[in-house]
């Protein structure tokens, strides 16, 4: 089959995803034509060259709605010809769009994607495109539906993972974060966005509080205990699917759960032919891709079942990859992760991740996807692998080799 | 005489008056349906007919429906039942729906005759459903009424557009305590949650005067209005999410998933929020149909509402026997159970007598009643004049001459067959000859206590649950000399304090605890084979049992259990079986974790006696097995041990009526309400499957769930014990 490589990954900073937050003011639509616009520019990508925009989007209504996809690429440089597609497969989004165009390409449906996404939850807030899987007694009583929060806890929870050890892992992401971009490491992937007059608007992340220790994390509520034991009391619902367990240990908070913010991202992913033709060097190839679906109750425990089907369909063993990016949604996934492959914390997340830098949902598959190569070429490394949980259980991961 | 008659006033009201022949209540029944019909169109086409008032001939407006409907509604449509409730259900919906337009252009919403109903009193279910579809209802300043739609309580909800109205009306939040709880309330907390819009001195009159003025615009619902929004904001508005999301959870963790009429009725409040008015009650009539065809809400109206009713009505009482109502009652011992008695039949207005050794004890236990009668005045339940005229009627004494007036005493002394013997043998000296005797004992057998008494013929057993005044149960026991009189006695006596008799013969435990005790002791057994408790707990609240075997053990102490356990094993001898339970029992014991009393159990408990988890030195005692058992089978033995053993009740002729079995198991210790009793559990299971279940059960689990002869016998014939069984009536 053919063999899919990366040619360029941009990203835009993240924006607070609150009314103050710089991101704020730009549409979800701008975010989209900045980074496909980048990629275009930076590529060269003029005509009819790219085969489709896939983009990934979580909250698809208001701005977000009616195919974002289309409207981005009509309002970007690219040629009217390239179609665009927008997906949901909720937090995985973004990665999910690099593996089905990888897909696409193998099996011979073009040779040239751009696939990434965009979320701006201070406008178009999390949930506000409602949804059965929350909703609907029919499903919600039969399936044990609780939100992911309690899912988090309930993990942390299972696998004896404490508010400390949580705590800990999030200091370590501002620290991270922080060095990262004191160290400039993100300047070759970072877009700028900018108004209708080129003025900046943001050029970094905003989002990241380098100052974060374990005392002011300490003194944060946690954050899903009242609504699991209080009204309308989702641990008893939690629990009588796992019923082994006698009570939520409710360690997650807004210190150690991923921040809410505005942000948008592209890959442009191509084949040998294509990257000839253009003149353009591939950076990665992008050796295998995996979705699943889990349990959906304690629900983002995917990364696990989705790393180790991943490994076993590419031929590849842990031992085998250099960094992994595990998408910080809360502290306890990359507990759970880092405790079921006994990984070094050294490997993981090595320049932060959404707990420190946030995440914008529909991009962030995307943006750690970037991250992770940058990360590979500044060590000179060659495999890694990128991994999300998602909601309603599932399970995505993508593992990409230098070449 | 028809059920609904009507008769025109000169002012050009139709009054339609509801008045079942020779019943104490009105109930609907099918013919009656059908006839209300006829006049509502009547009052619609009758151009002399300006607006109508529905009430009732009788003190009170309606208990409901006849639920033998549903019966006849499964038949009315060949082999296809669903078909038969759907297209009924809808003619309901159809004929409610006729009354509620009430002949209005559907455009316009004009010309529509204003129709309103005057509740005398009590309007339950479809009696409070018909009049949520007129256009205002009015109720007499009745205290006594109960108001509400109670149906989910025997495992349906309100199919007659209750739901969808009621949600319409006071939005879902408003609605849940009424639809999900089953709340019925007096018409002045009615109407202050919406329910009704008047309480008057004189509904009649305010009715009639409120048709005279009412405008187009003011019998026009408001789900018929243009630009309608549901109270609180539909499941997908930015109000309404949370509430929608939050409710489902709630009514899931309360109902620990067990009530398939809830999820049902959620079901149905949810798709019908979703659409138009019209569409909504069709999709209310798809899961109440849905929700009558689970055998589950068979069960449960049989048990809950016909057995339990027939019971309380006297279905097993000799009939022979005349009146039997007590008028002064003897209380041997005031500590909890007898001051529990002597507060509950006070409050029935029978005289009681109240004897303890001294009289500083003897008034300590009518202490109990002057509390919770206060109680009661704070929580504005009852008068001042009730609690005095409720004291008036306890003496509390050390005399036993005291009882000489007595028709009835009920010794609920120490749990020890040497001092109840006592008791017994001194009382019988100065009570009339034809006293009833009756001991509250939970344990020790009938029928040797009655040797104590001069007259055994008039020895019962009348085993009451704690906290008396709370549980709904009484367990008869007939000794073997005992005679009709004294079972009459009994039952007559708990019809007055208006509990719910069931009577068993003489054998260990009788009935009630011949069940407990075993899930008790299933769910110890389970810690020490080193299944997680949080497993055995959460599988019996799964099953809708209101509290885990282990919690149970600490309620009711680990002392007692131990006590039993011993007294049990020195009657049985060598054919104790319970040695592993008394490994765990024992050794809890020795460790002095007696159970929530104590402060410490099975489970920690706070200063405030909060439970706080489980102790840990259970696992270091019982390490947790690395062998995962099934869901299914931790559920299945918690059932199964005490299902098996009212069938074993059964066969030994200790129940003599399944009816009592299955209200009984019910009533007095909360067994699966949904399942409608351990026979109908095993009915439900198909006795086929049952059988082969107890048979993996006995050959991984032990010999108690060996399968008992009947139930063998009946899955053999895929026969049911309500087809065998079934109670004539």
């Amino acid at each position: 089959m053919k063999e899919v490589f990366i040619y360029d990954a941009v990203r835009t900073p993240r924006g607070k995803g609150r009314k103050d937050g710089s991101l704020h003011e730009v549409s979800a639509l701008a975010l989209s034509t900045t980074v496909l616009n980048n990629i275009r520019k930076r590529n060269d990508l003029d005509g009819q060259i790219v085969e489709d925009v896939i983009w990934g989007n979580v909250t698809q209504i208001g701005e977000q709605g009616a195919c974002l996809a289309r409207t981005a690429v009509l309002a970007s440089e690219l040629d009217e010809a390239v179609p665009g597609i927008s997906i949901n497969r909720f937090c995985a989004s973004g990665l999910e769009a690099v593996n089905l165009a990888a897909n696409q390409i193998r099996g011979g449906a073009g040779n040239c994607y751009i696939a990434g996404g965009v979320e701006s939850m201070s406008r178009v807030p999390m949930s506000s495109d409602g949804g059965a899987v929350a909703v609907d007694p029919s499903f919600t009583m039969n399936n044990y539906f609780v939100p992911q929060g309690i899912s988090a806890d309930l993990i942390a929870t299972k696998y004896g993972f404490s508010r400390d050890q949580a705590d800990e892992l999030a200091v370590e992401s501002q620290k991270r974060a922080n060095i990262a971009w004191n160290e400039d490491r993100f300047s070759g992937s970072i877009v700028s966005v900018k108004d209708v007059n080129g003025l900046t608007i943001l050029d970094r992340d905003e989002y990241i509080r380098p100052d974060t220790d374990m005392q002011k994390l300490g003194a944060l509520k946690s954050a899903f205990q009242d609504i699991g034991q209080g009204m309308p009391g989702f641990d008893k619902v939690a629990l009588m699917k796992y019923p082994e367990i006698d009570e939520i240990n409710h360690i997650h908070h807004a210190g150690n759960s991923s921040g809410i913010v505005d942000g948008a991202a592209g890959i442009l992913i191509g084949d040998q032919e294509f990257g000839n033709a253009r003149g353009l060097k591939p950076r990665a190839k992008i050796r295998a891709t995996c979705k699943m679906g889990t349990e959906p109750t304690i629900m983002l425990t995917g990364p696990v079942p989705a790393t180790n089907k991943i490994l076993s369909e590419s031929g590849l063993k842990i031992g085998d990859i250099d960094l992994f990016e595990v998408n910080e949604a809360f502290a306890s996934i990359v507990l759970m992760f880092e405790n079921a492959f006994k990984i070094n914390h050294d490997k993981v997340n090595v320049n932060g991740g959404s707990i420190a830098m946030g995440h914008p949902l529909g991009a962030t598959g995307a943006m750690i996807l970037g991250t992770l190569l940058d990360e590979l070429e500044r060590q000179d490394k060659t495999m890694g692998l990128a991994t999300l949980c998602v909601a309603s259980g599932m399970g995505a991961a993508t593992i990409i080799e230098r070449v | 005489m028809a059920d609904f008659s009507i008769k025109i006033d000169p002012d050009q009201i139709a009054t339609i008056t509801w008045d079942c022949p020779q019943k104490p209540f009105n109930i609907l029944n099918f013919e009656a349906i059908n006839l209300l019909d006829s006049l509502i169109d009547k009052i619609i086409g009758d151009e002399n007919i300006i607006g109508a008032v529905i009430t009732s001939a009788k003190p009170d407006f309606a208990a409901g429906m006849d639920l033998k409907v549903l019966a006849d509604l499964k038949k009315l449509n060949g082999d296809n039942p669903a078909q038969g409730l759907f297209d009924g259900f809808m003619q309901m919906h159809s004929i409610m729906r006729k009354i509620e337009r009430a002949g209005m252009d559907p455009k316009t919403n004009k010309g529509g005759k204003p129709i309103v109903t005057v509740l005398p009193g009590t309007a339950l279910g479809i009696g409070l459903e018909i009049p949520l579809c007129t256009h205002r209802i009015f109720a007499a300043n009745n205290k006594k009424a109960k108001i509400g739609l109670p149906e989910i309580k025997v495992g349906i909800f309100p199919g007659a557009g209750g739901t969808t109205r009621l949600v319409r009306k006071l939005g879902i939040f408003g609605a849940s305590q009424f639809l999900l709880e089953g709340k019925t309330v007096d018409p002045i907390k009615a109407k202050s949650s919406g329910l009704i819009d008047e309480v008057s001195d004189n509904p009649m009159a305010d009715a009639k005067a409120w048709i005279l003025a009412a405008r187009d615009v003011d019998i026009v619902k408001p789900w018929d209005q243009k630009g309608y929004k549901l109270p609180g904001g539909a499941p997908y508005s930015p109000s309404g999410f949370m509430t929608f999301v939050g409710a489902s959870a709630m009514v899931n963790g309360k109902t620990m998933g067990a009530y398939p009429a809830a999820k049902a009725m959620m079901s149905a409040i949810y798709e019908g929020s979703l659409v138009p008015f019209d569409t909504a009650l069709r999709i209310e009539a798809r899961w109440f149909t849905n929700i009558v065809m689970n055998p589950s809400s068979s069960a449960m109206i049989r048990s809950l509402f016909i057995s339990k009713g027939a019971l309380e009505k006297g279905a097993v009482r000799p009939k022979e026997v005349p009146d039997q109502r007590v008028k002064t009652v003897g209380i041997l011992g005031a500590g909890m159970m007898g001051a529990g008695i002597a507060l509950v039949a006070a409050q029935a207005g029978i005289n009681v007598v109240l004897v303890d050794r001294d009289q500083t004890a003897a008034d300590k236990g009518k202490g109990y009643s002057e509390k919770y009668l206060t109680d009661g005045i704070n929580r504005g339940k009852i008068s001042d004049k009730i609690k005095e005229e409720t004291l008036t009627r306890i003496l509390a004494t050390n005399d036993y001459t005291n009882l000489s007036e007595a028709d009835l005493v009920i010794e609920a002394v120490f749990e020890d067959a040497k001092v109840k013997s006592d008791v017994t043998k001194a009382v019988i000296e100065v009570i009339p000859k034809d006293c009833i005797f009756a001991s509250n004992t939970s344990t020790l057998p009938i029928s040797e206590l009655a040797n104590a008494s001069k007259y055994p013929e008039n020895y019962i057993g009348i085993h009451f649950f704690s906290p008396v005044e709370k549980m709904l149960l009484v367990e008869i026991i007939k000794g073997k000399k005992t005679e009709a009189r004294a079972v009459a006695k009994a039952l007559d006596f708990v019809r007055q304090i208006k509990k719910t008799p069931i009577v068993v013969n003489d054998a260990r435990f009788f009935y009630a605890n011949r069940c407990i005790i075993p899930y008790l002791n299933e769910g110890l057994r389970m810690i020490t084979e080193g299944i997680p408790p949080s497993i055995i707990e959460s599988a019996a609240k799964q099953l809708g049992f209101p509290l885990g075997p282990i919690q149970l053990v600490d309620e009711t102490s680990i002392e007692l259990g131990a006590k039993i356990a011993r007294a049990t094993k020195a009657a049985m001898g060598a054919s104790y079986p319970n040695e592993q339970i008394d490994e765990i029992l024992f050794w809890m014991e020795s460790k002095g974790r007696l159970g929530r009393k104590a402060g410490e159990g099975f489970y920690n408990y706070n200063e405030k006696g909060k439970r706080e988890g489980f102790w840990n030195g259970l696992e270091k005692k019982f390490p947790l097995s690395t062998k995962k058992i099934a869901f299914i089978d931790v559920q299945h033995r918690l059932m199964f041990i005490q299902a098996l053993e009212a069938v074993r009740a059964l066969e030994e002729g200790v129940l003599m009526d399944i009816r009592e079995g299955d209200v009984g198991a019910i009533l007095g210790w909360g067994f699966a309400p949904w399942s409608g009793g351990p026979l109908s559990w095993l009915d439900i299971l198909g006795t086929p499957y049952a059988t082969e279940r107890c048979k993996v059960l006995c050959e991984t689990y032990g010999p108690r769930f060996k399968c008992p002869p009947i139930l063998a016998e009946l899955g053999k014939n895929n026969e049911a014990f309500y087809d065998r069984f079934s109670p004539e009536s």
